[in-house]
C-alpha cells in the first residue's frame, strides 16, 4: 500500500499486534464464561510450556510442525494461492515416510534412511497437492474447493490403507508395526547430548533443525530469486505478471509443489520423529493451523517461526491447563486459534482506517501548531 | 429387492436432509458473491445451541430457535469480517469453522460435564417422525403400500420441510426482485451499485437466509436424525453440501439432486459395508465415501460437464470513490 498514510511500522508491527491483543482479550472472555481466572490460565500455560525443559521440548515439537504447515500455506499465498489442503498433503506425505520406514529399516543405517525420507515425505505431500494445482492453472478449478475435497480424498485413503494393508497382521488396531529404532529420528536430547550438553528427554527432534533450514531456503527463495519474484509479482497483481512474461500456469504448478512438499514434511516430526509408526490421523488439524500461523507470521519465514512458537506455547501449556482446570481441555485452544485467525485475517482490515484517521489527525495538528508557531 | 431399494431410498431422504438445508444456504450465500465455506461450522454450531437449549429448556422449538437465531449470528460475523471490512471470505470461514468445533465442546464440557456431549434427548426435546395419514391402512398393499409407509410417511417434519423449501428457494432467487438483486450481486455488483441498491445490505440479508436454513440443518442432525448433540458430529456434512451445491451448478432443483445423489452414496456406503456384491467383490466403504468429493472435483475441472459459479465470487465489493 504506496498511498497509505500511516508509517510503516505501524502497519508491520503495531496493526498485527494488536490485532493479535483483540484475539486474546476476546479469549480472556471466553475464559471468564466458563469460570477460569485468564491470567492464572496465562500464567499456567506459560510455565507449562517454558517453566521446565519437557515442556520446553513439547511446545518446541508442536512448533515444528506450525513452521512446515506455516510455511506451505505462506509459499502458496506470496502467490495469491490459497493452500487448504496442507492436512491432506501432510497425511500423505506420512504415508511416504511410512512406506520408506517400514520397507528400508532393516536394511539401511539411519543417515541413509534420512534423505529418503525426506525425499519420500516431500514427493508425496506435492504429488496431492499436485493434482489441484494442475486443475487450477489448465481447467480453471478453483483451488480451494478441490485441496478441500483432497483432504477428504487424503483421509479416506488412509483409513483405507491403515484398515486393511498396513495394519500389523492379526491385529485390529489400526497401526503399522513400530519401525526399528535406527530408522527413528534422534530427539534434541540425544543431539545436544553428542555436544556433552544435556536436555530433559521430549518429542523435540532432529526435524525442528530442518524446519529453520526450510525457513532459510523459503525466505530465499521468496526474497533471493528469480522464482521468487515471479511468485509475489503473480501475488500482488496476476494479471500484470502475466503481461510481464511469467508464465502463470507453470509457475502455479511450481508453487503448489513447493507448498505441497514443505507441508509433507510435517510427517517427518510426526510420523518418523514422534509416532515412530504410521497411524490415522497424524495431522490432527496441524494443518489449519498453518493458516493462523501464516496469517501471523505476515508470510514471512521469520515471522512464521515466532508464530509458531507462539502456537507451540498456545498447544503445549493448552494441555498442561487441563490438568489444573477441570472445566478446559485441549478444545479451548482451537477457540483462540479461530480468534487469532479471525481478528489477524479476516478483520486484519477492521483497524487500518481508524489508525489512518488518526494518523491524519496528528498530521493536521503537527502542521497547525507549527503554522502557529511561525505566525508567532 | 424391492423392499431394500425402499429402505436405501428412506435411508437417503433422512441424510440428504440436512444436505440440502445446507446446500440451499449455500446457494443464497454464494449467489450473493460470498463464498461459504463456514457451512460446516454453522450446522456444527447450531447443531449443538439446538440440543443445548432443547435439553436445557425441554422444547424442541426453543431448539430449533436457537439453532437459527446461532448460525445467524455466525454469518453476520462472516458478513461483519468479508462485507463491512473486505477481509478474505475462505479465511472468514476458516475461522467460524475453527471457532465453532471448539467452542461447542468447550461450553458443552462446562455446561453438561459429559465430555462435550450433551445429555440425551427425551420424546418431547426432539423432532419424531409423522406418519401421513393412511399410512397403517395400505401398508401391506403390494408395492404402493411400502411406498407410501415406508418411503413417504414416517418422517420427522424437517424432512419434508428441507423438500419442500427447494421450490420455495428458487422462487425467492428466480422470481422475487430480491432474488432478481441477489443474483445481480453476485454477478456484477457494480451494476446493483448504480441501480442505487446497497450492494452490502443485499449481502447481509443473503446471509440472513443462509443462516436461517444452516439453522434448521443443524437442528435436523442434534434433535431430529439423533438424540443429542456429540462433539464434531457435523463431520464433513457442510462441505459435502457446498460440494453439492458445486455440483448442482449454483441452481436449485439439480442442487436438490446433488443431495440426494450424494446422500444416497451415504445410504449405499452403510448398506454395503461388508457385503460382497456379484462379480464385483467387497467395495471397500471409504470408496464409495470419497465419491462425492471426486465426482464433484471432476466436474469442477470441467470433465463431466462445466460448473461456473457466480461471476463476483469471493470478491470484496468496493465501491468506486
Amino acid at each position: 500500500m504506496n498511498d497509505s498514510k500511516i508509517p510503516a511500522w505501524v502497519n508491520i508491527i503495531v496493526l498485527p499486534l494488536i490485532n493479535i491483543l483483540f484475539a486474546f482479550a476476546f479469549s480472556a472472555i471466553i475464559f471468564i464464561a466458563v469460570d477460569v481466572n485468564p491470567i492464572e490460565a496465562a500464567k499456567t500455560m506459560i510455565s507449562g510450556a517454558l517453566g521446565y525443559q519437557e515442556g520446553i521440548g513439547y511446545t518446541f515439537y508442536y512448533a515444528t510442525n506450525f513452521i512446515f504447515t506455516g510455511l506451505a500455506v505462506a509459499v502458496a499465498f506470496s502467490a495469491g494461492l490459497f493452500n487448504i489442503g496442507g492436512e491432506g498433503q501432510a497425511y500423505i506425505g506420512g504415508l511416504g515416510v511410512g512406506l520408506v520406514c517400514l520397507g528400508l529399516d532393516h536394511t539401511l543405517p539411519f543417515w541413509a534412511i534420512l534423505p529418503i525420507t525426506m525425499f519420500a515425505s516431500m514427493a508425496f505431500g506435492a504429488l496431492w497437492a499436485f493434482i489441484p494445482a494442475y486443475l487450477q492453472a489448465y481447467r480453471g478449478s478453483h483451488i480451494v474447493i478441490t485441496t478441500i475435497m483432497f483432504n477428504f480424498i487424503a483421509s479416506s485413503l488412509m483409513v483405507y490403507l491403515m484398515v486393511n494393508v498396513l495394519n500389523q497382521k492379526g491385529q485390529m488396531a489400526p497401526v503399522s508395526r513400530l519401525f526399528e529404532p535406527s530408522a527413528v529420528l534422534p530427539g534434541f536430547h540425544e543431539i545436544v547430548g553428542w555436544f556433552g550438553l544435556s536436555f530433559s528427554e521430549s518429542p523435540m527432534n532432529l526435524s525442528f533443525l530442518i524446519a529453520l533450514v526450510c525457513c532459510v531456503l523459503v525466505w530465499l527463495l521468496l526474497w533471493r530469486t528469480r522464482w521468487g519474484y515471479a511468485i509475489r509479482a503473480m501475488g500482488s497483481s496476476p494479471s500484470a505478471a502475466e503481461y510481464g512474461g511469467i508464465n502463470r500456469k507453470r509457475l502455479i504448478i511450481i508453487v503448489m509443489l513447493i507448498s505441497g512438499a514443505l507441508s509433507g514434511l510435517l510427517s517427518l516430526n510426526e510420523v518418523q520423529g514422534y509416532g515412530q509408526q504410521l497411524k490415522l490421523g497424524f495431522v490432527a488439524g496441524y494443518g489449519f493451523t498453518g493458516i493462523a500461523v501464516c496469517l501471523i507470521g505476515r508470510n514471512h519465514p521469520f515471522g512464521i517461526i515466532l508464530a509458531s512458537v507462539l502456537f507451540g506455547i498456545l498447544y503445549q501449556g493448552g494441555a498442561e491447563l487441563s490438568f489444573d482446570f477441570p472445566n478446559i481441555d485441549r478444545e479451548m485452544i482451537q477457540v483462540v486459534q479461530a480468534l487469532v485467525v479471525l481478528f489477524s485475517g479476516a478483520l486484519s482490515l477492521m483497524l487500518v482506517k481508524p489508525t489512518e484517521r488518526l494518523f491524519v489527525y496528528l498530521d493536521a495538528k503537527k502542521k497547525s501548531k507549527t503554522q502557529l508557531a511561525a505566525e508567532a | 429387492m424391492y423392499e431394500s431399494i425402499i429402505l436405501i431410498l428412506d435411508a437417503t431422504l433422512r441424510v440428504s436432509a440436512p444436505l440440502i438445508l445446507a446446500a440451499l444456504a449455500g446457494l443464497f450465500s454464494e449467489r450473493s458473491g460470498i463464498v461459504n465455506i463456514a457451512l460446516e461450522g454453522k450446522i456444527l454450531a447450531s447443531a449443538f445451541a439446538a440440543a443445548a437449549t432443547a435439553s436445557m429448556t425441554g422444547s424442541v422449538t426453543l431448539g430449533l430457535l436457537a439453532a437459527m437465531g446461532t448460525s445467524v449470528l455466525l454469518a453476520m460475523l462472516h458478513g461483519f469480517a468479508c462485507i463491512t471490512h473486505r477481509g478474505d471470505q475462505i479465511v472468514s470461514g476458516v475461522a467460524i469453522n475453527m471457532l465453532a468445533a471448539g467452542l461447542t465442546v468447550t461450553l458443552g464440557r462446562y455446561w453438561f460435564g459429559l465430555g462435550g456431549q450433551t445429555p440425551p434427548l427425551s420424546q418431547g426435546e426432539r423432532f419424531t417422525s409423522i406418519t401421513l395419514p393412511g399410512a397403517d391402512a395400505i401398508a401391506d398393499v403390494p408395492v404402493i403400500g411400502l411406498l407410501y409407509s415406508e418411503l413417504i410417511s414416517g418422517h420427522n417434519i424437517l424432512v419434508y420441510l428441507s423438500i419442500l423449501i427447494v421450490p420455495v428457494c428458487w422462487w425467492i432467487i428466480f422470481k422475487t426482485r430480491f432474488g432478481l438483486r441477489l443474483r445481480a450481486a453476485g454477478e456484477n455488483p457494480h451494476a446493483v451499485d448504480t441501480a442505487g441498491i446497497s450492494v452490502a445490505w443485499l449481502r447481509y440479508r443473503a446471509l440472513i437466509c443462509a443462516g436461517i436454513l444452516t439453522g434448521i440443518a443443524g437442528a435436523y442432525l442434534s434433535t431430529a436424525h439423533s438424540a443429542g448433540f456429540v462433539p464434531n458430529m457435523s463431520a464433513g456434512k457442510g462441505y459435502i453440501a457446498l460440494a453439492a451445491l458445486i455440483f448442482g451448478k449454483w441452481k436449485p432443483v439439480p442442487v436438490l439432486w446433488g443431495c440426494l445423489l450424494f446422500g444416497f452414496l451415504d445410504a449405499m456406503a452403510i448398506r454395503l459395508q461388508g457385503a460382497e456384491l456379484p462379480f464385483i467383490g467387497e467395495i471397500p466403504v471409504q470408496a464409495i465415501e470419497i465419491l462425492p468429493y471426486v465426482l464433484t472435483v471432476l466436474l469442477l475441472a470441467g470433465f463431466i460437464g462445466r460448473a461456473v459459479g457466480p461471476k463476483s465470487i469471493g470478491v470484496p465489493y468496493v465501491k468506486s470513490r
